[in-house]
């Protein structure tokens, strides 16, 4: 294998958990939602997905189960933020808080155990193609639905009715309400999507990326996703750049420290959040921009005038 | 549309207490009443916003209980919000879409563009509402109105933000609706426009049904005193001689690029006022009364110092603190989140714009609260602020109350310059009457005032002088009684006074028949 093949290939498997976590988030924010709980329904996802793929043996059956632990997650989120209407960054401190000790304890009897790795698709011709075929054509099924559900996203958020009646219910929720739009019902659906796509983003990191359980083996990369949807300015499209980009950022710091570059490798690992807080000057400056994108009722709280 | 015995509590508040109305179909129908009377809550019930506490609606013979909006639209009942209920993140066209059934999405964008060309409402369905200025953002939302295609239209002050002219296409358009049998429900505080449009007029006052009665047989004033339960006081205007006063702003050749892409540049505005003058600034929304707003208070300060003096210093590039130090005072167009912020108290409120060491206000940089709550009381006394209990926070305040909080609060300052933007917009007869004094009064004394306004009534009521900004082009200065209505109103629309003949003659002689028609209805 190539230099550059094991790079890229690398990335990819870097960037999927970060993409697929921010693409739930967007969504969640889209309506108005900030949850911070990224970080928890991840972990929650990654160790459903580990103990349903170990029991039975099938990666499918685990990536299931990692988005159905996702999901359920942000139950109690969504039911606390919405329905009760809490503090949604206290309460989803409180979420990140609670998956990652409950995820310790449900993954308690795993620690150690041979994990299931979900393989690769191979495509009989294609995939043996030089240069690309082992980049483009033999990724597992995750890395192709990542890609698949952004543009899923896309076209819901831009193209589709109840897309744009999410984003109303983002920019203006006293307006959408007295328009007939159920804002909480968008917001419970939102927020659910964003736990499966947290949930299988986990499934990502204990099936494939290091197929086994380990205890807070997210280290971080929920936070990175919630980053990044303000990275992307809330659009779908910049989100699959930022993802990729942070993914490059992560793996090629990795790169840098094996080939022994002559800068300290605390420097090298504090790259990827330099680069955060740069892009986030940057993004910030260009008022127009995130006036424009940011929802206008992002974490306000919602109660509806009888 | 019939509704018998309507109550809505809120509290130990009764909003509306056994409210009857009926409406007939094309039958344009007035619903008078000061702030805080309890349009809102009414018309909010028959929208299906709000559910009654008791009594009973029925649309087209039947009884009905309107759930929600969506039900409301799909018996064929639209409404024009006056606090606009639209998405400043989304375009214009999407925020249509959002009101209407899925079956009538279809050629939106040809359906906006006929009829806002139909109705005289120019739009561009691909803009962003947050780059819009009220008056389109009016437009926006009595297309989308429109677009539904309702059998009874609520129209909340629809006219606030419109030129005369403009209004006059607006109620060429309620006609039509009206004789295709439409109902409408129309409410405002301008009392001319209810004696010309409406056949009958409701009257509400706290909540309590007054009156039914023909508009068109009453006249402004007794309307008006059965909106307040007295009589709403004229302005007392003494005309002065400002030739040789001396100049208090001197604006020279100012030049702005607006901050929003769509916003409108300051081109070349040379003005100037007397001390003790109060100069009207009128003109559409969104002509530039924004970006004037923000050069003269020094929110947006500009390049070039020398473009605005005031009292012989010049200041076009200090920003609004300090101009406050010298002795400005600005009151924006925006009530809450700019004037005040609605979930500071009064007294908190007033420290926004008394940010001068020396003012009273703190001592040794700590506030303090005792003089803000001497202050707070002077102020709400001395402009009439009602409320619940001594200092609310601002949002309790309707908006007429805030907004006499506000002007009491730039008065108090004994400004000699003060700049107010739509002093008394979507404020009650009795309120906006009271405003409207006390800057006479201030002037009187030596202020100098700018007002930026669309309300020719107002304009003619308490102007020295009056000039008109179209298109970021500010117009020559006139003295107030040397011009006409209907003068300001084709500059509003960006005319020249001096422009083609044939047009001004026919628009004149069309708006004096309107008058003339309007005054043998009365």
């Amino acid at each position: 294998m190539e230099i550059y093949e094991a790079i890229i290939l690398t990335i990819i498997t870097a960037a999927t958990p970060l993409l697929l976590a921010a693409c739930g988030e967007l969504v969640a924010e889209r309506a108005g939602i900030l949850n911070l709980g990224v970080e928890g329904m991840m972990i929650m996802g990654a160790v459903g997905a580990f103990a349903v793929a170990f029991s039975t043996g099938s990666p499918y059956l685990g990536i299931a189960a990692g988005i159905g632990a996702g999901a359920l997650a942000s139950l109690p989120f969504a039911f606390l933020t919405i329905s009760m209407v809490t503090n949604q960054v206290a309460t989803g401190l409180a979420l990140t808080i609670l998956g990652l000790g409950l995820s310790g304890m449900i993954g308690d009897a795993y620690i150690g155990q041979p994990g299931v790795k979900l393989q690769p698709i191979n495509i009989q011709g294609l995939s043996d193609l030089p240069y690309v075929g082992r980049i483009l054509f033999s990724q597992d099924v995750i890395v192709y639905a990542s890609i698949v559900l952004l543009v899923l996203v896309w076209i819901f958020l831009f193209k589709t009715r109840a897309g744009l009646s999410l984003r109303a219910v983002g920019d203006s929720h006293s307006s959408a309400h007295a328009l007939g739009v159920s804002v909480r019902k968008v917001r419970y659906m939102a927020v659910i999507f964003g736990g499966a796509c947290a949930g299988l983003a986990g499934a990502y990191l204990s099936l494939v990326y290091t197929p086994q359980w380990t205890e807070g083996m997210t280290a971080g990369r929920g936070w990175i996703a919630v980053v990044l949807v303000v990275f992307a300015t809330w659009m779908p499209g910049r989100l699959l750049a930022g993802a990729y980009l942070f993914g490059a950022v992560l793996i090629l710091q990795l790169h840098a420290q094996a080939a022994g570059v002559n800068i300290p490798s605390q420097f090298l690992s504090s790259l990827p959040y330099l680069a955060t807080i740069i892009v986030l000057v940057l993004i910030s400056r260009n008022r127009t921009l995130v006036k424009k994108n940011s929802p206008a009722c992002l974490g306000k709280p919602f109660v509806p005038d009888v | 549309m019939q509704a018998r015995g309507i109550v809505k509590r809120f509290g130990s508040l009764t909003a509306n207490d056994y409210i009857d109305l009926s409406l007939f179909p094309g039958e344009i129908h007035a619903l008078l009443g000061e702030n805080g009377a309890g349009k809102s809550t009414f018309v909010k019930m028959l929208y299906g916003s709000l559910r009654p506490d008791e009594g009973m609606l029925s649309w087209k013979g039947a009884e009905v209980s309107i759930k929600n909006p969506a039900m409301a639209r799909q018996l064929g009942i639209g409404m024009v919000f006056q606090h606009f209920s639209l998405f400043e993140a989304l375009t214009v066209e999407e925020n249509i879409l959002l009101a209407l059934p899925p079956l009538q999405a279809k050629n939106l964008r040809q359906r906006i563009k006929t009829v806002s060309a139909d109705y005289g409402l120019p739009l561009d369905p691909t803009a962003t509402i947050a780059d819009l200025s009220v008056g389109e953002r009016q437009r926006v939302e009595i297309v989308r109105c429109l677009l539904q295609e309702p059998d009874l239209i609520i129209m909340d002050e629809p006219t606030s933000v419109l030129t005369p002219q403009e209004a006059d296409e607006l109620f060429l358009v309620l006609e039509k609706l009206a004789s295709e049998h439409k109902s409408i429900l129309y409410i405002s505080h301008r009392l001319d426009e209810v004696k010309r449009l409406c056949q009958r007029a409701t009257i509400l006052r706290h909540g309590k049904l007054i009156s039914e009665c023909d508009p068109r047989q009453e006249n402004a004033k007794t309307l008006a005193a059965m909106m307040v339960g007295s009589e709403v006081a004229d302005v007392r205007r003494v005309p002065q001689d400002l030739h040789g006063v001396k100049k208090c702003l001197v604006v020279r050749a100012l030049n702005l690029e607006p901050e929003l892409n769509t916003g409108t540049a300051l081109v070349d505005v040379s003005f100037d006022v007397a001390r003790g003058e109060i100069l009207c600034i009128a003109g559409i929304a969104g002509n530039g009364q924004a970006e004037l707003f923000g050069a003269l208070s020094g929110e947006t300060p500009v390049s070039d110092v020398g473009s605005i003096v005031f009292e012989g210093w010049p200041c076009g590039a200090d920003g609004i603190s300090e101009r406050r130090r010298r002795g400005a005072a600005f009151v924006p167009e925006e009530r809450n989140g700019h004037g005040a912020l609605a979930g500071l108290k009064l007294s908190k409120n007033i420290l926004l714009s008394w940010n001068n060491p020396n003012d009273g206000t703190t001592k040794k940089g700590v506030i303090d609260r005792m003089a803000l709550a001497r202050l707070e009381g002077a102020i709400t006394e001395a402009f009439d602020v009602r409320m619940a209990h001594p200092d609310v926070e601002a949002g309790a305040l309707s908006g007429g109350n805030l907004q006499k909080f506000v002007m009491g609060r730039e008065v108090k300052r004994k400004p000699k310059l003060l700049v107010v933007s739509q002093p008394t917009w979507g404020v009650d007869a009795g309120a906006a009457s009271l405003i409207r004094q006390k800057l006479v009064d201030l002037s009187r004394s030596g202020t100098t005032i700018i007002v930026i306004s669309q309300d020719l009534d107002e304009i003619f009521e308490i102007a020295d002088q009056v000039a008109v900004i179209s298109e970021g082009h500010m117009s020559d200065v006139y003295p107030i009684d040397e011009v006409t209505r209907e003068q300001v109103g084709l500059l509003m629309g960006g005319m020249d006074l001096n422009g083609p003949p044939e047009v001004t003659a026919a628009e004149m002689a069309q708006s004096l028949m309107r008058d003339r028609e309007t005054e043998d209805a009365v």
